[in-house]
C-alpha cells in the first residue's frame, strides 16, 4: 500500500528524513515509534502530500506521491491532482483540528459533500452511521468546543473515515488527551484495525502497538533503526538505541 | 466531569436546603466535593449569621491540628468594617459637576445658540435628503471596501510575488495618502484621462466613454472612499486569516479540499471573529469620513447644511443640526457593533462558533470547563 525507498526530506539545512525505506502491505497496521524529532510525523506528512520529498521514491498504492512519472521524467502534480490523492488518504492529527464553526456531523459531511459531491442526505446518513460507530450518535449537533478531547478525536476519525480512505494516518492521536480519555480513542482505532483498514500510527502508546500493530518501526534521527513484529521489537530490541528508548518509555 | 457544575447552578445562591438543618450542613458539604463544588460553600454560609457561633468553631479547632482536609466549613461572621475615606473623589466630583453645570447653563441661556432654529432645520427636507445620501454612501463604500479588502488580503498571501507585491503596493499607497487628497484626485481624473476606454492592452479598443459620466459626485465619492477603505479592510481581513490555526488548513487539505474551498468554507468563517469588531469601527469611522465629500459638492448631510447656511448664515445652528444626525447615526452603529461583537467575540475562550450566528441560531452552547475550547491545544 505504501512503499518508501530511501526517502529524504530536508527543512533548510536540517535533514529530517535521511533515507527511509519501508513497506506497508494492504490491511497492515504499522506503528511508528521513536523520540520526538526522529522524523515520524514528517514521514506521515510526506505520505499525505503535506510535505514534499526531496530524494528517494515514496508511493501510495503504486502511485508516486507528489509526482507523475512519464517516459523517465517526473512531473510535479497540479493542485487538483494532489487534492484528489489526499482525498483517498485519511489523516488524524494530534491536535484534532476539527472545524470549530461546524457541528460534529457537519465536520464529518463537509468533505464528502464538497469534495466527493455526495448528495447531502446521503452524506448525512453515512455521517450519522460513522458517528454512531465512534460511540457519538448523540453528539451530532455538538460543536467541537462542547466535546471532550477524546470525543473530538473520535469525531476527527469519523471525519477522515467519511471519505472512505484506503489508508489511514494517525499522527500521535492520543498525545493531547487526558490519560482517562485515551482509552476510547484507542478502542476506536483497534476496531478500525480489526476491520482491516491499512493504518500507519505514530504513537507513544507501546501497549497499543504491542496489541494492535502488525509491524513496529523504531525511528531515530531520520532513519529506521529497527523494525519487526511488536513481540520482537518491543520485547527484545536488538539495537541499543531502541533499548534505551524503550527502557525510558516503558 | 465538571458538567454537573455547569448544568445546575441554581442550588448555590438559593440555598434553601442548607438553612433547614444547620447542624448537618457543614459535614455534608465536605464529602461531595466533586459532585457539586459550587453549591457547597455558599450554601453553608447563610446559617452562619443565624446560628450560634460557639459550637461549630470549637469542633473546627479540635479537628484542625489532627486532620487538615475538612477545611474551613464552620460559620463565620460577616465582615463589617469602616471603609477608607476618599475625600479626593468628592472634590473631583464637585469640580466636574460645577464645570458641567456652568457649561450647560451657558449653552442653555445663550440666546445666540438659537436652539429653535436648530430644531426647525432638523427635519428640513434638504437635511433629511443629506442624511439619506450619507447613509447610502457609507453602506456602499463599506461594501466596496470589504469586498475589495478580502480580495487584497487573499492576494497578499499569494505565493506569486507579483500578486502579493501589487497588493502590498496598493495598501501602501492608499493608506499612505490622505483620503481627502484621493477624493479630490478622483474628482479631477477627467483632466488626466478625458476618455476612458476598454480594450485589449496595446491592441484594439472595445468601447469607450466620456470620463465625465464617471465623475458624477456620487461615483467619485464611492470610488475614493471605497478604494481607500479597501486598503484598511485588507489589513483587517489579513489579520483575521492569520489568526486561524494552520492546522485547520492542513486538516481541510488532508480531506482533499481545494485552496479556494478551504478559504471560503474553513478559514474565512473562523476569521470573522477577529474581523468583525474592527470592521464595526471602520463603519463608524466611514460615516464621519464621508462628510469629506462635501468638498466635491456631493449633497451629503454636511453639504446640505452648508448649502443652507450659505444663504441664511445660521452656521452654528446648521452644524448643530448636522451633528445631531451624525451622533444619532453613530449611536445606532454603536448599538449594532455591540451586539455583533457579543455574538462573534464571545467565541474567544469558549464562545459559540460563528456559524451558529450566521445561521441565526442564538442558542449559546454551554462550555465545559477546563479545556481550551476554540483552537484546541
Amino acid at each position: 500500500m505504501v512503499s518508501a525507498v530511501s526517502v529524504h526530506k530536508r527543512f533548510g539545512r536540517l535533514e529530517v528524513l535521511r533515507g527511509i525505506t519501508l513497506e506497508v502491505a494492504p490491511g497492515e497496521v504499522m506503528c511508528l515509534l521513536g523520540p520526538s524529532g526522529s522524523g515520524k510525523s514528517t514521514l506521515l506528512r510526506c505520505i499525505n502530500h503535506l510535505e514534499k520529498v526531496d530524494a528517494g521514491r515514496l508511493s501510495v498504492d503504486g502511485e508516486l506521491v507528489g509526482y507523475r512519472e512519464s517516459q523517465g521524467r517526473l512531473y510535479e502534480l497540479r493542485e487538483a491532482e494532489v487534492a484528489g490523492k489526499r482525498a483517498e488518504i485519511g489523516m488524524v492529527f494530534q491536535r484534532f483540528n476539527l472545524f470549530p464553526h461546524m457541528t460534529a456531523l457537519e465536520n464529518v459531511i463537509e468533505a464528502p459533500v464538497r469534495v466527493k459531491r455526495l448528495a447531502r442526505s446521503e452524506a448525512v446518513e453515512r455521517g450519522e452511521e460513522l458517528l454512531a460507530r465512534m460511540g457519538l450518535a448523540d453528539k451530532r449537533s455538538a460543536y467541537p468546543a462542547q466535546l471532550s478531547g477524546g470525543q473530538q478525536q473520535r469525531v476527527a476519525i469519523a471525519r477522515a473515515l467519511a471519505m472512505a480512505p484506503k489508508l489511514m494516518l494517525f499522527d500521535e492521536p492520543t498525545s493531547a488527551l487526558d490519560p482517562e480519555l485515551v482509552g476510547d480513542v484507542l478502542a476506536a482505532m483497534r476496531r478500525l484495525a480489526a476491520e482491516g483498514m491499512t493504518m500507519i500510527v505514530v504513537t507513544h502508546e507501546t501497549g497499543f502497538a504491542r496489541e494492535v500493530a502488525d509491524t513496529v518501526v523504531f525511528m531515530d534521527d531520520g532513519v529506521v533503526v529497527e523494525r519487526g513484529a511488536p513481540g520482537e521489537v518491543l520485547a527484545n530490541p536488538r539495537h541499543p538505541r531502541t533499548q534505551a528508548f524503550l527502557s525510558r518509555v516503558l | 466531569m465538571s458538567r454537573p457544575q455547569a448544568d445546575e447552578p441554581p442550588p448555590g445562591p438559593g440555598g434553601p436546603p442548607a438553612s433547614g438543618p444547620p447542624a448537618s450542613g457543614p459535614p455534608a458539604s465536605g464529602a461531595p466535593a466533586s459532585g457539586a463544588p459550587a453549591s457547597g460553600p455558599p450554601a453553608s454560609r447563610p446559617p452562619a449569621s443565624g446560628a450560634p457561633a460557639s459550637g461549630p468553631p470549637a469542633s473546627g479547632r479540635q479537628a484542625g491540628p489532627g486532620r487538615p482536609p475538612p477545611g474551613p466549613v464552620g460559620p463565620a461572621a460577616e465582615i463589617r468594617a469602616v471603609g477608607v475615606r476618599r475625600p479626593g473623589r468628592w472634590i473631583a466630583g464637585a469640580v466636574v459637576l460645577l464645570v458641567a453645570l456652568t457649561l450647560v447653563r451657558s449653552v442653555a441661556t445663550n440666546p445666540r445658540f438659537e436652539w429653535g432654529v436648530v430644531g426647525d432645520y432638523l427635519l428640513d427636507t434638504r437635511i433629511l435628503h443629506g442624511v439619506l445620501v450619507t447613509i447610502e454612501l457609507t453602506v456602499a463604500a463599506m461594501a466596496a471596501g470589504i469586498v475589495l479588502g478580502v480580495v487584497l488580503a487573499v492576494m497578499r498571501r499569494s505565493a506569486n510575488p507579483l500578486v502579493s507585491g501589487s497588493s502590498w503596493i496598493y495598501i501602501w499607497f492608499f493608506r499612505g495618502t490622505p483620503v481627502l487628497v484621493q477624493l479630490l484626485f478622483w474628482n479631477s481624473i477627467s483632466a488626466l484621462y478625458p476618455r476612458l476606454s476598454v480594450g485589449v492592452p496595446f491592441g484594439p479598443e472595445l468601447f469607450s466613454l466620456d470620463a465625465n459620466t464617471l465623475t458624477k459626485p456620487f461615483v467619485v465619492a464611492l470610488l475614493a472612499l471605497g478604494l481607500n477603505e479597501a486598503a484598511y479592510m485588507a489589513e483587517i481581513v489579513r489579520a483575521g486569516i492569520i489568526s486561524v490555526d494552520e492546522g485547520q488548513t492542513e486538516a481541510a487539505q488532508s480531506l482533499g479540499m481545494r485552496r479556494l474551498q478551504i478559504m471560503r468554507r474553513i478559514v474565512l468563517p473562523q476569521a470573522m471573529r477577529v474581523i468583525v469588531p474592527p470592521t464595526g469601527n471602520e463603519t463608524i469611522s466611514m460615516l464621519k469620513t464621508s462628510s469629506l465629500v462635501s468638498f466635491i459638492a456631493l449633497a451629503d448631510l454636511l453639504y446640505a447644511a452648508q448649502q443652507i447656511y450659505a444663504v441664511n448664515y445660521k452656521i452654528i445652528q446648521l452644524l448643530l443640526a448636522a451633528s445631531f444626525w451624525y451622533l444619532l447615526m453613530t449611536s445606532l452603529l454603536y448599538v449594532g457593533q455591540y451586539h455583533l461583537e457579543r455574538r462573534f467575540g464571545r467565541g474567544g475562550p469558549g464562545g459559540p462558533p460563528p456559524a451558529a450566528w450566521l445561521r441565526g441560531r442564538l442558542r449559546r452552547p454551554r462550555r465545559r470547563a477546563g479545556r481550551p475550547p476554540w483552537r484546541t491545544g
